[in-house]
């Protein structure tokens, strides 16, 4: 297969399903055919579509990790140094370096460092803001929110043809259309 | 009976028979070890045997009692992590008859007067247990601990004869109306139990040191009866899904996946309240409540707490954090264990130090020596044997009926294999 080099002018090509498991099977039976860059859009999130589109593991859960551990540091060095250096106050005797007292606030920026992360994460792992994408030129697009389910061939897969890659998504069972999608 | 049970009839493999037998015997031999040790510790027969005995029947009855609230949540919310359970945690529930009768060297230790201080006549002068007797005396405490029981045991019959009855039920209707009053039980049941078993908590542990109170200490002993009868359940379905090619089908990747998630929950919610109670008392700092901490953080003991944080709380907490290890039986079978284990040792911390503060005639004073060492090593044979006693009962509960609630309306979606409906 010769390597791409040229940008074509369709993005990909977009089978539309209505219910999920035909999105599910189509998906699976493309993946079967040998299809590797695929994507696919649905209402709710349904696990075996993302597995059947082989969606490749991310680093997410590591960023989250993370960011939960500088929190939980944050957290703690921040009440060390006001607790020990910045203003020390004597409470009910006990030592200036008091960690039993230190753990709520601990656990509460670990959570907060975490969730940020998380979110923050996800969104430049998705490379959001994105304000322009191609699959939004797919007629129906707009009900992927609603009851339709979408499955994208993209024009990045080795094995993507135009004409051959339309003809396998109109033969799958349950499509209820097929479009080139532009850039 | 539903379509997808048709040519199943997921009876128990044949192996239960085999654990059986085995843990009749390891328990009734451990348990007389336990009894023989007795003789020879600090304190002699039978004062030396109530404390590791009363660990071992804590522990298990929070095996079969945890059970009750978490059958009730299954019954409440469905979902397949629970269909696939639920007769584990039935059969868990039907040892209460076992359990009431393992309560009775309880019985006979505050009877004799030779186990809880509110007892012991030379104590009856001090003043602020003195203010207590109304509610810490002989027939009172014996008397909450049957009516416990007999919750226990009205919550969880009823919700064992109308699954079984599912089961055969032909009449998705009548399947329908059995299942909503399991729901309507499960509710207010679900309240029942944690008001009966915080009194169960503070009579049968907390009124060991009786000058010692802690207002959260019911819910953490709740939240560890939960998570013990829960790491009970979880072993039990990776050992069954271990066992034949039908079982392996049952407990999928996906619902240990759900499984390992709750265990997290559970160990989150116990160290929750397990924190927040010494961050109270520590921040108090009052002379009727920081003993009990002394106690537990010296002499030792603070090695014992400190392992408890790591293990019971810090390793499985880490571990369960991984998805692949969720999802691999093997792996999520061991985490359980180690929180087993755990609970073992979360209430010998809980119970073997309140030896220190009765008075000495009744127990070692000191934490060292060969004699200290030997009672402590009791505080595990004694949960080995009154569990290998307990473990054939439950096993022969577990034999009687089908390993899955045939008639829940949930069954099929929970057998569903994620790949296999397209093929």
């Amino acid at each position: 297969m010769a390597r791409k080099l040229t940008r074509p002018t369709v993005y990909g090509v977009m089978a539309e399903f209505d219910d999920p498991t035909h999105a599910v099977a189509a998906a699976q039976h493309a993946r079967a055919a040998g299809y590797t860059r695929m994507d696919a859009y649905s209402p709710f999130p349904i696990e075996a579509l993302s597995e059947a589109v082989g969606l490749p593991k991310n680093n997410l859960p590591l960023i989250v990790l993370i960011g939960g551990i500088l929190g939980g540091l944050g957290g703690y060095l921040m009440q060390y140094y006001l607790s020990v250096w910045n203003y020390p106050l004597n409470v009910g005797g006990k030592p200036l370096h008091s960690w039993p007292a230190f753990i709520p606030i601990t656990f509460e920026t670990t959570v907060l460092g975490a969730a940020l992360f998380a979110v923050f994460g996800m969104l430049a792992l998705n490379g959001l803001p994105e304000p322009y994408h191609p699959v939004f030129n797919a007629p129906d697009f707009a009900l992927a929110t609603r009851d339709r389910f979408f499955l994208l061939v993209e024009w990045r897969d080795p094995k993507f043809d135009r004409a051959v890659t339309g003809d396998f998504l109109r033969g799958l069972e349950g499509v209820k259309g097929v479009s080139e999608v532009e850039f | 009976m539903s379509a997808a049970t048709h040519e199943h009839t997921y009876n128990a493999p044949r192996a239960v028979d085999r654990v059986q037998s085995v843990a009749l015997a390891v328990g009734v031999a451990a348990l007389l070890l336990a009894l023989a040790l007795s003789f020879v510790s600090p304190g002699g027969f039978p004062v030396a045997f109530w404390r590791p005995y009363l660990v071992a029947f804590v522990f298990w009855t929070g095996v079969a009692v945890g059970s009750i609230p978490l059958m009730m949540l299954h019954h409440l919310t469905g979902g397949g992590w629970g269909v696939v359970l639920r007769r584990i945690f039935e059969a868990a529930t039907r040892t209460l008859p076992l359990l009431a009768v393992m309560f009775l060297p309880v019985a006979v230790a505050v009877v004799t007067r030779t186990l809880y201080p509110w007892t012991f006549p030379e104590l009856a002068h001090e003043h602020v247990v003195e203010h207590k007797k109304f509610f810490l005396n002989v027939p009172f405490f014996l008397g909450r601990t049957v009516f416990y029981f007999a919750v226990w045991f009205a919550l969880s019959r009823p919700l064992n004869r109308w699954s079984l009855a599912q089961d055969d039920e032909p009449d998705p209707r009548v399947r329908r109306r059995l299942r909503e009053r399991m729901q309507s039980v499960s509710g207010p049941g679900i309240v029942l139990f944690g008001l009966t078993v915080s009194f169960a908590a503070v009579d049968w542990l907390m009124s060991l040191e009786p000058e010692w109170y802690s207002t959260i200490f019911g819910l953490l002993i709740m939240a560890g009866f939960g998570l013990s009868a829960f790491a009970f359940a979880i072993v039990c379905a990776v050992w069954l899904s271990r066992r034949n090619e039908e079982l392996a089908a049952v407990y999928q990747p996906r619902w240990f996946h759900d499984h390992g998630k709750l265990l997290l929950a559970f160990i989150m919610l116990w160290a929750y309240f397990m924190f927040s109670q010494y961050l109270i008392i520590w921040a108090g700092n009052l002379p009727e409540e920081i003993p009990w901490y002394l106690r537990r953080l010296r002499g030792g003991w603070q090695y014992v707490a400190l392992a408890i944080v790591l293990l019971h709380f810090s390793l499985p907490f880490v571990l369960l954090l991984s998805r692949d290890l969720k999802r691999t039986a093997r792996l999520l079978g061991a985490v359980a264990v180690l929180v087993i284990v755990m609970r073992v040792v979360d209430l010998f911390w809980t119970v073997a130090p309140s030896a220190l503060a009765a008075d000495t005639t009744s127990a070692p004073a000191t934490t060292y020596g060969a004699g200290a060492v030997l009672s402590y090593a009791m505080s595990f044979i004694a949960p080995v044997g009154l569990g290998g006693i307990w473990v054939w009962y439950f096993a022969r509960e577990l034999k009687k009926r089908p390993l899955l609630p045939l008639g829940d309306e949930g069954l099929e979606a929970a057998l569903e294999q994620p790949h296999g409906h397209h093929h």
